[in-house]
């Protein structure tokens, strides 16, 4: 399988199974679907109007050379290596903690119902905290890095929760021969000099939360008393980027049909001086009006071209700045395998509300029937384990002849749940918007190659 | 090669060799939260 696109005048065709990149000019562009339904011979009459025959000729022997190296119309060789994986006993590797379910901003989009998950207002204790901690320990096997993620609601609102699962996970961590890894989400309110301190000193990731342009914040990001946030967050956000010397953070920001236009934001945080900036589209109920629609795709596609070309602009320019989804290693990044798997949820990655029990992610926090256990049984309901980690980009018909699929491995399984009723059938927006990151993600790449 | 610059090799074949150690980070747990990638994620086995 190829896929290949052009933009701004950069031909690019990909080889989906060996993951190979290339960058084409016109000829071997237009002659790249023909070469498989026509002979050498028949390519030479249909191009030779068009470009001189020492040129299609040349076109044709270079593809030849790059097919039996390997790198392209290489064939689909990962279905049985996969099968290798999925018959392992799932382990768990990552949780997400909800030391929160409650909140001090009311943000308009918020997927956590203002912080309560479809429950009510509630803190982790320490003592679920350290059980967390537990089960991680033992639902690990033999993986040695395991992450914790400290997450809400807003975490800040129940601080002390964290640093006494920090400290306890560090106590034991050597014993046990693993190697944990913090990171914490805050929208900020509460962050002030010693906790961003303890941020520093015991957090791998810091996520903060903003959305770009001050208007944007706060039309979405309000208190309690409806103000907006944005004159809180900033000072305080640019002040703990910096004591990270710029590395090991992002903010994060969520778009919705309010800012189409949200290049503007990813710009407006790259100019307040973070370096590392994601901002993502939102995933909500389709009746709600800033939900994002089919409609309005056109013009998300030219906002990530917007941004793609201003983000090669900075880069020459030595302004660069990194955004989350045109990062693309194409020589070091994560093996098939991993690729294939998907997230995780479900199997390796897990989210523990405050008050122990397992859900497959945070975002299925609170669906009763998605409660897989809790962390002091351990996992109950193991066929929807199973069930999880078998939800790979081969079990989902729209991803087995996805070219995208080795790029985001399967979209997210509670996106499709919310708009399908079903894990296997991927929330076609999201598709879509992934899709036209990743082509801007290699552009980027091919242009700071040149 | 005249008319093909390759960007990278046959990375995901390679990989298939000494991958699926597991020990990498989770992809949601980085910074999305909602919109999966992996592509971006780096490899702990390099």
């Amino acid at each position: 399988m190829i896929h290949k696109f052009s933009m701004d005048g950069v031909n690019m065709v990909l080889d989906i199974y060996s993951g190979a990149v290339h960058v084409v000019d016109d000829i071997v562009y237009e002659l790249v679907d023909d070469y498989k339904k026509y002979s050498r011979d028949q390519l030479i009459q249909k191009y030779k109007e068009k470009y001189e025959i020492s040129q299609v000729e040349e076109a044709i022997e270079e593809i030849e050379a790059l097919e039996k190296e390997g790198l392209l119309f290489t064939e689909d060789m990962y279905v049985d290596y996969l099968s290798q994986f999925q018959g392992r006993n799932p382990i768990v590797k990552a949780l997400c903690l909800h030391i929160a379910h409650d909140c001090n901003l009311k943000c308009k989009y918020c997927f956590a119902g203002e912080g309560e998950y479809r429950g009510h207002r509630s803190l982790m204790s320490a003592e679920v905290g350290k059980k967390a901690i537990d089960f991680l320990i033992q639902a690990s096997g033999n993986r040695r890095n395991l992450e914790i993620d400290f997450f809400g609601g807003e975490p800040l609102m129940n601080f002390e929760v964290v640093k006494e699962i920090v400290d306890y996970a560090r106590s034991i961590e050597e014993k046990h021969n693993k190697n944990f890894r913090f990171t914490i989400t805050t929208n900020g309110v509460l962050l002030d000099d010693d906790i961003q301190a303890y941020i520093n000193e015991h957090m791998h990731n810091v996520v903060l939360s903003i959305d770009g342009r001050k208007e944007v914040h706060d039309r979405m990001r309000y208190t309690v008393n409806h103000k907006g946030s944005y004159d809180i967050v900033v000072p305080k956000f640019k002040k703990i980027a910096d004591s990270r010397n710029q590395t090991n953070y992002y903010v994060r920001g969520t778009f919705t049909r309010e800012n189409l236009d949200f290049a503007k934001d990813v710009l407006h945080l790259a100019d307040l001086g973070f370096k590392q900036v994601s901002v993502e589209p939102v995933v909500a109920p389709k009746e709600m009006s800033y939900a994002l629609r089919e409609e309005d795709l056109p013009m998300l596609y030219a906002q990530y071209e917007e941004l793609a070309r201003e983000l090669v602009h900075r880069k020459k320019e030595g302004q660069g700045f990194n955004f989350f989804h045109f990062m693309i290693d194409l020589t070091q990044g994560p093996c098939v395998a991993k690729r294939l798997a998907g997230c995780g949820s479900g199997s390796e990655y897990l989210a523990v509300t405050p008050e122990g029990d397992l859900y497959p992610c945070h975002q299925f926090v609170g669906l009763e029937e998605f409660k897989m256990g809790t962390v002091f049984e351990g996992i109950q309901n193991l066929p929807m384990q199973k069930q999880f980690q078998a939800c790979n980009v081969y079990a989902k018909d729209e991803c087995k002849n996805c070219w995208a699929k080795f790029y985001c491995s399967g979209g997210c399984a509670a996106n499709a749940y919310q708009f399908h009723g079903d894990i296997h059938i991927p929330y076609k927006i999201g598709c879509e918007l992934e899709k036209k990151r990743v082509e801007c993600a290699l552009y980027v790449t091919a242009k700071l190659a040149e | 090669m005249k008319h093909i610059k390759t960007l990278n090799t046959a990375t995901l074949k390679k990989s298939m060799a000494k991958g699926g150690c597991g020990e990498c980070q989770t992809s949601c747990q980085s910074a999305c939260k909602t919109s999966c990638t992996v592509a971006n994620q780096s490899c702990e086995n390099n």
